[in-house]
């Protein structure tokens, strides 16, 4: 006899997702500060802690940079810290974020993508993470908001196992105001998967004291920095294996670094992150139509930089393009261009690699800016090499 | 009960040697004093400073209670993360001790006055349960010797350098205390090293109360002070017996003046002491407006303890 378990599914905001999972997990300490567009996580957590949903210590903090201070001391009190921001926001965290991963805590921040000033503006690109790439935090770029809820779970995991603080980001107002189906896993199986937070140290045990985040010289920076390196290789490793786990436990497909997308013949394809890749994917089913190989690779996990799995999807390309919802403002274009771009050099057969900037604060990206991206793709496969490797997608010139 | 010096001396918990503050440095009393006047267990956030710079250099530390430093301008943040983390696995009986824990926060007068107050001042707001001490030797000395906001009018330091023209700091200090006992904390109080017994009774005060507690503690820095470094505890009193620094509390709102010297003493007798402040001795004007700044903020304070308590607080 099979028993059905009768699916929960509710239509929730990416924000309403983000902070129900939040929930679920029942985090021992929440620090955070409002910002547009992530505001309503901070405010609809503050109600789950005001009607008892929650037992979380809310730490409502006067800024982004006392959010991310008091996780890394709450962190380091061994507690399972969570925190939530966009931004100028994750801008204001910045220096603390090095903190944070350096001292190995287990942080998950569900970050919400919106451009940085000036000028001002709220709505989405990825500067803001690009932004805080090199920090050494894991960094998850999710599609929806069913994605980014699921995530976060997964993010924890990871973070708690290789005592490496992760980001879990999704598109500003693009998902996080935009209503979808969310499947509610059950709160115990959340709880089972989670279990409980193993901390590598605590500044609460009394009968040992320790001494955290010391002077630490020419003599032995070094190599607490390769150590640190070292941690974040061995993320790597951690990551797909808690993506098995999860996808096991819960009966789901979700896919850990990449989700390729009728790659298995592409000889052209684009490389996306975030929810224009459902735009490229519809593109791609257009083109496929009219026989054109091509082929679409979202990547999902940035940090730490899964150059090994990239290279498994490479070796037929003749073409590849890289979208960036960010520019390096060093006339080199996206950051995820340079560091693809880079990955592959030393491969013998690479493939030619083209870099489109779009969507700068909150520009609309349509199929049909994909299906351009693709037009100069299938022309550059042909030989026909644009003059110009990196373009701006639908700007005014 | 304050304790003895003798009884002070026993308690273990407090720095150990071997740290590498300057000789003469005022800070390494204040941790003890602090540390020593409760022997309940203690977590201890740092703010970057010469504190934490001298007594954690890898692979060694003078702390022998658990101790975080994260930055320079969040010690406040920091400890009100941990002591959060600390209430909410309390409740879920995570905790080994049945002691309860105290959690201080350490930050010299940059990390306090100037980059840490928006931090500080946030705590405070929020009730945090903790001590946030002060340790001031009125300019940044971790990196040679720059003006804050609580460096005193007329002295020189390496951003306000005594030149041809500017003499030294135009502006006077700030009154941090004020700011902090603004917040309406249950206890706020100044303090300074030469007067131990104050001191010790005040940390005691503020480690038995419950809620945000503050004190602000005069703390001589040899080279900054331009001193020699036999002189700290001498000049750290003569600042009280000048009335350049009132030892003080805010209890409640209302405030006490701990200390009134008996004798008048100017602020030149302070300044004499004090190679920062070498180029005023020449200069009457000056120790005049420096004088009149002492003078009102003393007077000042007087008229804050006049204040009539309520039948019931008495």
């Amino acid at each position: 006899m099979t028993t059905e378990i009768r699916k929960k599914v509710l239509a929730l905001t990416g924000n309403e997702a983000y902070a129900y999972a939040m929930k679920q997990i029942n985090p021992d300490v929440v620090a955070a500060y409002p910002i547009t567009p992530a505001t309503e996580i901070v405010q609809i957590f503050s109600k789950y802690v005001a009607d008892g949903e929650v037992d979380t210590e809310f730490v409502p903090v006067e800024s982004e940079h006392s959010a991310m201070s008091a996780c890394v001391g709450a962190s380091a009190a061994g507690a399972r810290v969570m925190t939530a921001t966009a931004s100028q926001g994750l801008a204001l965290m910045h220096e603390v974020l090095y903190v944070a991963s350096a001292l190995r805590l287990p942080i998950v921040l569900a970050e919400v993508n919106r451009a940085l000033s000036a000028p001002i503006n709220i709505h989405c690109d990825h500067s803001d993470t690009m932004g805080s790439r090199d920090a050494g935090w894991i960094q998850i770029y999710s599609e929806n908001a069913d994605e980014a809820y699921q995530s976060l779970f997964i993010a924890l995991k990871i973070a708690e196992r290789a005592n490496i603080p992760a980001m879990v980001t999704m598109d500003g107002f693009i998902v996080s105001h935009g209503m979808e189906p969310v499947e509610i896993l059950p709160d115990e199986k959340v709880r089972q998967f989670l279990g409980e937070r193993k901390p590598l140290y605590t500044i609460l045990d009394v009968e040992h004291p320790i001494t955290i985040g010391p002077l630490d010289l020419t003599d032995y920076f070094f190599e607490h920095k390769r150590g640190q390196i070292e941690a974040i290789k061995e993320a790597k490793k951690v990551i797909p294996e808690v993506h098995r786990e999860y996808n096991e436990f819960f009966g789901k497909n979700m896919p850990d670094f990449f989700e390729p997308y009728r790659m298995e013949d592409a000889e052209i394809a684009v490389i996306s992150l975030g929810s224009a890749s459902g735009t490229v994917r519809e593109a791609v089913d257009v083109l496929r139509e009219k026989g054109e190989k091509v082929g679409a690779l979202r990547m999902r996990i940035f940090r730490p930089f899964p150059y090994e799995k990239l290279r498994e999807y490479t070796g037929n390309l003749k073409v590849l393009s890289v979208m960036d919802r960010a520019d390096s403002l060093a006339t080199i274009g996206g950051p995820v261009f340079n560091e693809v771009r880079s990955w592959l050099y030393d491969l013998e057969r690479r493939p030619f690699v083209m870099n489109f900037v779009y969507g700068l604060g909150g520009r609309d990206f349509f199929v049909e800016d994909a299906l351009y991206i693709f037009e100069k793709l299938i022309k550059a496969a042909k030989g026909e090499r644009p003059s110009e490797l990196i373009e701006y997608v639908g700007v005014r010139e | 009960m304050p304790v003895s010096l003798r009884e002070l001396s026993k308690r273990t918990q407090g720095l150990t040697p071997g740290h590498r503050a300057c000789a003469g440095c005022g800070f390494p009393s204040i941790i003890r004093l602090v540390l020593g006047a409760t022997t309940d267990p203690k977590v201890v956030a740092n703010a970057t400073g010469c504190m934490e710079v001298v007594t954690t250099i890898f692979p060694y530390t003078a702390w022998p209670v658990n101790w975080i430093h994260s930055l320079f301008e969040n010690a406040a943040a920091t400890i009100a993360g941990v002591e959060s983390a600390y209430r909410a696995l309390k409740r879920k009986g995570k905790i080994k001790t049945d002691k309860e824990i105290k959690f201080i926060a350490f930050g010299g007068d940059g990390g306090t006055y100037d980059i840490g107050l928006q931090s500080l001042s946030g705590a405070l707001e929020r009730g945090h349960n903790f001590l946030y001490v002060l340790y001031d030797n009125q300019a940044y000395m971790n990196t040679g010797i720059q003006r804050s906001s609580a460096t005193p009018f007329g002295a020189h330091t390496t951003t306000s350098p005594a030149g041809k023209v500017i003499p030294g700091k135009l502006q006077k200090r700030k009154e941090i205390t004020d700011i902090v006992a603004a917040h309406g904390i249950p206890y706020a109080a100044q303090a300074s090293i030469s007067h131990w017994l104050d001191l010790q009774k005040k940390a005691e005060k503020a480690l038995t109360t419950e809620g945000p507690t503050f004190l602000n503690v005069l703390s001589p820095c040899t080279p900054g002070w331009v001193i020699p470094d036999d002189m700290t505890v001498e000049v750290a009193k003569m600042a009280v017996e000048t009335r350049a620094w009132p030892l003080y509390e805010v209890e409640n709102g209302y405030y006490r003046v701990t200390y009134k010297p008996k004798e008048y003493v100017p602020i030149e007798e302070w300044f004499k002491m004090q190679g920062r402040f070498k180029h005023l001795l020449k200069r009457p004007d000056l120790i005049a407006e420096a004088q009149r700044q002492v003078n009102e903020t003393w007077e000042r304070l007087l008229w804050l303890e006049t204040r009539p308590r309520k039948e019931e607080e008495k």
